[in-house]
């Protein structure tokens, strides 16, 4: 049994096709969609989604920020941030946790709330590749 | 009348201009194809994101705690309006259509006793409008420097946006771009942003699928998360449809001097050869009766 998967990003659509099986990491924890599955939203936080194709290819995608519909239809994840594991850049990301650790350091009262969770998704994404990518066991 | 040696100049000033005129269209015409397919790959987002959000607010009807970026604040005393333009102008009346309908907007809230504040995505409206509303005017965000503009930019506008509107600076903000028709009709539009405007016919037709829905964390959270990304996403399209209307109205403009030159370069090109051949005449008559007078 498959259904429909699509993930989207502003800039275009990442992968569209027919999957048996997708792991999204859901606010609340990683879950696992398969065919029929009861209709159901989440956001998602910052990891890794796995998918596994009808054709049996599996593809791991790095995403943070955005939500995970699971209509009648399939499942449409829509994210702001979507890399495939492969290209992601790990030196650049290490870049940006540096600057948002400085911003964090540097910003007035009321901006720090905002600025500690940007920093925490940062450093939730950079775990999550790090497993993806197999460095940390 | 022009000297023979006017009218070469000219005609080489007028065939140089051609030239930029040409390489500018055609420029246009290969950027309008980038632009094009970046704002249809854009498409699907926004599509989804309208679905999703139809399909909650749906679910949230009648609910007091809906956030109030969907509520609104209960007042429109305060009008923020995003005048997003281009930043360079040779685009025909691109830049100007937007700011027309911007300042017709402006005026018709100042008289009806609003307060109105403009915030320019681009340095064109900015030009256009400072004229008149020079003290309404809060910011200028300019994209001169970033070569393709994308989500990232487009989260710049919207962080700004929402952070004055969390600050309680406005009540209704909305949004001013061209929407990419074709090449030839671009069509000024003004979008309201905040608060969001999800249309009744799309909450109906879902509304039979959102009955057993199971949200995580919840309604509202998710809401709370998604309104503020539909924001961006809004802002994001606008830019998108400004850049392809842009290369769509600077083509044919481009289009248009290129073909006037072409007109005029003939004009100049006759009367350089008529004045050509009545020298040469008066030339050969002056020779003629030299000799006869031998």
């Amino acid at each position: 049994m498959s259904f429909q998967f699509e993930l989207v990003a502003p800039e275009a659509l990442i992968l569209s096709g027919e999957a048996e099986q997708v792991v999204v990491p859901g606010v609340e924890g990683y879950f696992t969609v398969l065919a029929d599955h009861a209709p159901f939203m989440s956001t998602v936080k910052p990891g890794i989604i796995d998918v596994q194709l009808e054709d049996g290819t599996k593809k791991s995608v790095f995403v943070r920020g955005g939500f995970a519909d699971v209509s009648p239809d399939g499942l449409t994840v829509l994210a702001e941030h979507a890399v495939f594991v492969d290209d992601f850049d790990l030196e650049a990301h290490e870049k940006e946790i540096e600057e948002a650790r400085e911003a964090h350091a540097k910003a007035e009262p009321h901006e720090r709330e905002e600025a500690a969770n940007l920093l925490a998704d940062l450093e939730d994404s950079l775990t999550a590749i790090r497993h993806a990518k197999g460095l940390v066991h | 009348m022009a000297s023979l040696k006017d009218l070469r100049n000219r005609i080489a000033s007028v065939k140089a201009t051609q030239k930029i005129t040409k390489a500018m269209q055609m420029v246009a015409a290969a950027k309008l194809r980038k632009a094009q397919s970046a704002a249809e790959a854009a498409r699907p987002y926004s599509e989804r994101m309208a679905k999703v959000l139809a399909n909650i607010s749906s679910a949230m009807d009648g609910r007091d705690d809906a956030p109030v970026l969907m509520t609104g604040t209960g007042k429109d005393d305060t009008h923020l309006l995003v005048v997003a333009t281009a930043e360079r102008g040779l685009c025909g009346g691109f830049n100007s259509s937007i700011a027309r309908l911007a300042r017709d907007r402006a005026r018709k809230l100042l008289a009806e006793g609003k307060t109105v504040k403009i915030l320019c995505v681009g340095k064109k409206g900015f030009d256009a409008l400072k004229m008149e509303f020079r003290e309404l005017i809060i910011d200028t965000i300019s994209f001169r420097e970033v070569k393709n503009v994308g989500f990232a930019e487009a989260q710049q506008v919207a962080d700004k946006v929402l952070g004055m509107f969390g600050e309680g600076e406005f009540d209704v903000c909305t949004i001013f771009y061209s929407e990419f028709k074709s090449v030839i009709s671009q069509i000024p539009t003004a979008q309201q942003i905040i608060p969001a405007n999800v249309s009744a016919e799309e909450t109906e037709e879902e509304a039979g699928a959102s009955v057993n829905y199971e949200y995580e964390p919840g309604e509202a959270e998710i809401l709370d998360d998604l309104l503020p990304r539909n924001i961006a996403v809004q802002i994001f399209r606008a830019i998108l449809e400004n850049a392809a209307s842009e290369q769509g109205a600077r083509m044919s403009a481009m289009d248009n001097a290129t073909r006037n030159a072409g007109e005029m370069i003939d004009k100049l090109t006759l009367s350089f050869n008529r004045q050509r051949q009545a020298q040469i005449t008066k030339e050969l008559i002056e020779i003629i009766s030299g000799a006869e007078a031998l």
